[in-house]
């Protein structure tokens, strides 16, 4: 059977500047800089593209005047990209630009991120936040298998010395860590320490897409989606995230291990399995959030994330190692959907070879990952360096 | 040791829908409602638009017993907005009739918490006209 991305490449990727705010910028700027950046690194123009999708793609449409073209306001990560394949393989597009980008949004410091905050009329009134709702679903792992907060701690250490070493990360140079370091830092919301959590930034990306075809004309090696899959339990940060909550589909799959079904899928049409994974970029908006993921994508049965994150497998030459630009809680966090494709591009630079820090020596698969639990949804995508 | 308290009138409020308005007029008797399912019976939490068991649009309101089991918590000490006092516990209580809501625990410290603990409502005001649903502990830790 063909494999159903065979004719997809991903062809161009960019981050433009990420920083703690971007004066001078407002969203829609910041992802035109995306656009033009990914445009740029696939070594194609504005007139190629005939499709956009994002948040802010109607904008884009107009400023960059891409019209006639299509326009999808998907406005999340990896569920942009493989929508991005499904134009080319069904023959409605022949050049896709996936674009984020967010300045100017977060300025009242005193509260947390606006986006972060719920406003459903039964969470509103007891002070809920992105860290609350993420916390309550750790709490129930911790309770049932006993992971511990040093265990979370070794996560977040790991992933932001990844930061650290990273020029283009927002707080480079701002380790290293070591684990007692997040566990002495202040507390948000119980198990979380204030390093434990994501960070806020402004900035933008891109990724271009072309019909395999293509790919001998462009500059770049390509990258190529060799499997992915998608799930939710319903809209994030408006219902009580019960580990245990169940569906009608997925066999009973927990949305503790929201993401289970996607990462099955994604592996089956990859014709893999996770020990043929090179390097994980798992999205990381809290440091449980990677422990539960090892588990959900089934790189270790169900409790034993905690002891497997503490072995040396995730960091710089271990295994499987996790996050490596830094992620959400080092390298950038602009809001929207601009950190979750940012998954997706240092997914892309790594099985092109090209990271210039965290390098995974001859990475050849790539998973990436976007959200987890506490948004109940999480999505699943493997990259690889071959063409499936 | 902090003893965990209601939040003060004064923050965020919750807005009433067409289908949640007796949940809170509720609130303000004093009564914890849910819905009960007219043609399965299964109890409901967070004002459903249907029995998403059987797809029955025939819901009714019932007081709860207003007693429940602690699910899961956490203790937050960044509050979402300068309004909230910390630190305050928010948690998932499992109702007696077998549904969850999210409320936020009261009347004991933080190191009280157990899994599993049984706790009971009372209403404290949100503003002039709104109350929340917390939950205290039934007996003491």
């Amino acid at each position: 059977m063909t494999h159903p991305f065979r004719d997809v490449a991903i062809v161009g990727v960019f981050n433009t500047t990420q920083a703690r705010a971007l004066p001078g910028h407002d969203s829609v700027s910041i992802a035109i800089e995306g656009a033009l950046g990914a445009l740029r690194d696939a070594g194609l123009e504005t007139t190629d593209v005939d499709a956009v999708i994002g948040e802010r793609s109607g904008e884009l449409a107009y400023e960059l005047r891409l019209g006639p073209c299509r326009r999808s306001l998907n406005g999340l990560g990896i569920p942009a990209v493989l929508e991005a394949a499904s134009m080319i393989t069904t023959g409605q597009s022949q050049v896709v630009l996936v674009v984020g980008g967010s300045a100017g949004v977060y300025t009242e410091r005193a509260s947390t991120a606006p986006w972060t905050r719920p406003t459903n009329e039964f969470v509103v009134g007891y002070g809920m936040f992105t860290a609350v709702e993420f916390a309550l679903m750790a709490k129930r792992h911790m309770l049932q298998f006993g992971t511990t907060p040093e265990q979370l701690a070794t996560v977040a250490a790991t992933i932001r010395n990844n930061g650290h070493v990273n020029p283009e990360a927002v707080y480079f140079g701002r380790g290293p860590y070591k684990p007692e370091d997040i566990l002495t830092s202040r507390p948000i919301s119980e198990p979380f320490h204030l390093l434990d959590c994501s960070t806020t930034s402004e900035g933008g990306c891109g990724l271009v897409l072309t019909a395999a075809d293509r790919v001998t004309d462009l500059p770049q090696v390509p990258a190529w989606i060799l499997g992915g899959g998608s799930d939710a339990y319903g809209p994030a940060y408006q219902h009580a995230p019960i580990w245990d909550f169940v569906g009608k589909s997925g066999d009973g799959i927990p949305a503790g291990y929201v993401g289970r079904r996607a990462a099955r899928a994604a592996f089956s049409t990859a014709g893999l399995r996770p020990d043929d994974v090179d390097v994980c970029e798992f999205y990381d908006p809290f440091s449980f959030e990677i422990i539960r993921q090892f588990e959900a994508f089934g790189f270790c049965p169900d409790g034993e994330g905690g002891p497997f994150v503490m072995d040396g497998v995730i960091g710089p030459g271990g295994r499987f190692p996790v996050t490596t630009d830094g992620g959400t809680m080092s390298f950038a966090h602009p809001g929207n959907s601009t950190q979750m494709l940012q998954r997706v591009i240092r997914a892309v630079q790594q099985v092109r070879g090209t990271c210039a820090t965290a390098q995974v020596p001859a990475a050849e698969v790539a998973i990436c990952s976007n959200a987890g639990s506490g948004a109940l949804f999480n999505d699943v995508m493997l990259v690889g360096s071959g063409r499936p | 040791m902090t003893l965990l308290r209601p939040q003060p009138p004064g923050t965020p409020a919750p807005v009433p829908s067409i289908f949640s308005a007796p949940y809170w007029e509720g609130c303000a008797r004093g009564e914890l409602r849910i819905l009960r399912c007219a043609n399965c019976g299964l109890a409901l939490a967070d004002a459903p638009r249907i029995c998403w068991r059987c797809h029955s649009r025939v819901l009714n309101w019932e007081v709860s017993e207003g007693r429940g089991r602690l699910y899961s918590w956490t203790i937050v000490w960044r509050p979402q907005t300068p309004e909230f006092e910390v630190p305050y516990a928010v948690a998932i209580v499992d109702l007696a009739e077998g549904c969850s809501i999210i409320s936020a625990v009261i009347g004991c410290t933080p190191d009280d918490l157990v899994e599993g603990m049984e706790l009971a409502v009372e209403f404290h005001p949100n503003s002039d006209h709104l109350s929340l649903p917390y939950f205290r502990p039934v007996s003491p830790a």
